[in-house]
């Protein structure tokens, strides 16, 4: 599986929350909360929407893992492959 | 018969634009049910209806300006007969016209058209009422404006010139009838929030698609600004602030996240407002109103959470009877309500209810905030960014997670003392969490 649709998804379930923030204009590999300007509760339901959407359980513990929109894809992928 | 009046939503709001009527002429209302929908400063607020009983008909048309404390509709109480519909004037449509300051209940003030009276079994709202915008008097310069400059406080003269307004065309509400600062903010507030009308109305049935446009910025900026400059003028605020260690808060919050899926988890800030709510039991000096130079304490705690609107501004709605729920229900709570608030879409209840307020910095962001109280309330209870600290346990030092709590309490009403002890029976909470 290419990393084109969970690159996809984020763009889009990110665009809900922060349609403020184009994602050409951050950096990829910095802070996602940050490039976002997101808080626990944004990240909560980002974490919600992902897990729904790829039918993928997200732990807590896997947090630290969605850290950059470059490691989040490439976690989202990781559980598709998986699954 | 009673008239159902434009509430106040807060302390800044001086009129309300009516966007929306949700119920048709004839049904029957209960406490608490959503009638109306009026767009603020704030956003667009669903108006609840304070008793019992028969909506008979509205008394303003979609689209008007509504100053606070003028009848928007007639209602029925429950128990009563409706008589014959009176006659009752309507304020008029051109928002131009609405810096008159009307005391809440002069109806008389504002003279216009009568509304006609629609069929009572029509399940449609009645055509609107023409209102020529050139037939309401203007009692504008009434006091004053005599001779040439209007009289008006020093103050008042400089804010007006800085936001251009013409003062004129002001009402004077001091004690010789001139022109204070509060009359010069009510009106650039009034423009502003003019304005904001302009923009579309957020759809009911879409709240999530109205994100970000049912809020104007400027008016929200503008009314943050008056409840503000208001709070530092009158109230006198003490502030206290003391660090927490988190490591039992957190731990709690890890097991009970465990297996579970994300849409049942919890924040860290779930356990401060609840914590808050449990506490303030106790100190009731810091959980009401202060109105008329009177506080009113309030045996009922609705937590204000202050949230964040991106790129706008803030609101700090209620949650009702906050002590009363617990943790989960209180997660799915300020989830519901952050959610709604963005989409520029809370109640009347929620904007009007809050006893105390809690503002949280939350993961990104700096050690400690100071919060401003909210007027009329008398306490604020900030949280700031958890930090990891060196932290004396048993004599040994380790690494902590800890959390600066401040709280802004209101002198009039309390003193340090008690504030502290609040804070110190916050602190208890969060580290016995099995209360919480």
């Amino acid at each position: 599986m290419s990393a084109t649709e969970p690159r996809a998804v984020l763009i889009e379930e990110l665009g809900r929350i922060a349609p403020d923030v184009d994602v050409a204009s951050i950096d990829e590999s910095a802070d996602l909360r940050e490039e976002f300007d997101i808080d626990s509760m944004d990240f909560l339901n980002l974490v919600t929407a992902l897990a729904k959407r790829f039918a993928i359980p997200v732990p807590e513990a896997d947090y630290p893992r969605l850290a950059s929109f470059t490691e989040a894809v490439a976690y989202l992928g990781e559980k598709m492959a998986a699954g | 018969m009673s008239e159902f009046r434009m509430p106040s939503l807060g302390a800044d709001m001086d009129a309300g634009t009516l966007i929306e009527w949700t119920v048709a002429p004839g049904t029957v209302v209960r406490r608490g049910d959503i009638v109306a929908v009026v767009e603020t400063q704030k956003g667009a607020i669903e108006i609840e209806v304070f008793e019992d009983g028969v909506f008979e008909r509205p008394l303003v048309e979609v689209g008007t300006r509504v100053p606070v404390g003028l009848p928007i509709a007639v209602i029925t109480p429950a128990g009563e007969v409706a008589v014959a519909p009176p006659q009752v004037p309507m304020p008029p449509s051109d928002g131009a016209t609405s810096s008159v300051a009307v005391a809440p209940g002069s109806t008389a003030a504002v003279a216009a058209e009568p509304v006609p009276v629609p069929e009572p079994a029509e399940a449609v709202p009645p055509p609107p009422p023409v209102a020529p915008a050139t037939s309401s008097p203007a009692p504008t310069s009434a006091i004053g404006a005599t001779a040439g400059r209007p009289h008006a406080t020093p103050a008042a003269r400089r804010l007006a010139e800085t936001a251009g307004v013409d003062l004129a065309h002001l009402f004077g509400s001091g004690p010789a009838g001139e022109i204070v600062l509060a009359d010069v903010e009510a009106r650039i507030a009034a423009k502003v929030s003019a304005v904001s009308v302009a923009a579309p109305a957020p759809s009911a049935a879409s709240p999530v698609a109205a994100a970000g446009r049912g809020i104007d910025p400027a008016a929200m900026r503008v009314a943050i600004a008056a409840a503000m400059t208001r709070s530092k003028r009158e109230i006198p605020h003490y502030y206290l602030a003391h660090t927490v260690d988190l490591t039992a808060a957190d731990a709690f919050v890890t097991a009970h996240n465990a297996g579970r899926e994300p849409a049942d988890r919890l924040l860290l800030g779930t356990l401060f407002v609840a914590a808050v709510a449990r506490a303030v039991k106790k100190y009731p000096e810091l959980n009401g109103h202060f109105v008329d130079g009177t506080f009113r304490p309030s045996r009922a705690v609705h937590v204000g959470i202050a949230v964040n609107i991106r790129g706008t501004g803030l609101v700090a709605p209620a949650i009702h009877d906050t002590d009363r729920l617990g943790l989960d229900e209180l997660m799915t709570a300020m989830r519901d309500l952050v959610m709604r608030v963005r989409a520029g879409r809370f109640r009347s209840s929620e904007l009007t209810d809050p006893t105390i307020t809690v503002s949280s910095l939350g993961e990104r962001g700096v050690e400690a905030l100071y919060g401003v109280i909210y007027p009329p309330q008398v306490a604020i209870v900030g949280f700031g960014t958890p930090q990891l600290r060196p932290w004396a346990v048993d004599g040994m030092v380790g690494a902590r997670r800890t959390v600066a709590m401040t709280l802004a309490g209101d002198h009039r009403v309390s003193d340090g003392h008690r504030g502290a002890l609040f804070l110190h029976t916050v602190e208890t909470l969060l580290q016995q969490t099995e209360a919480l």
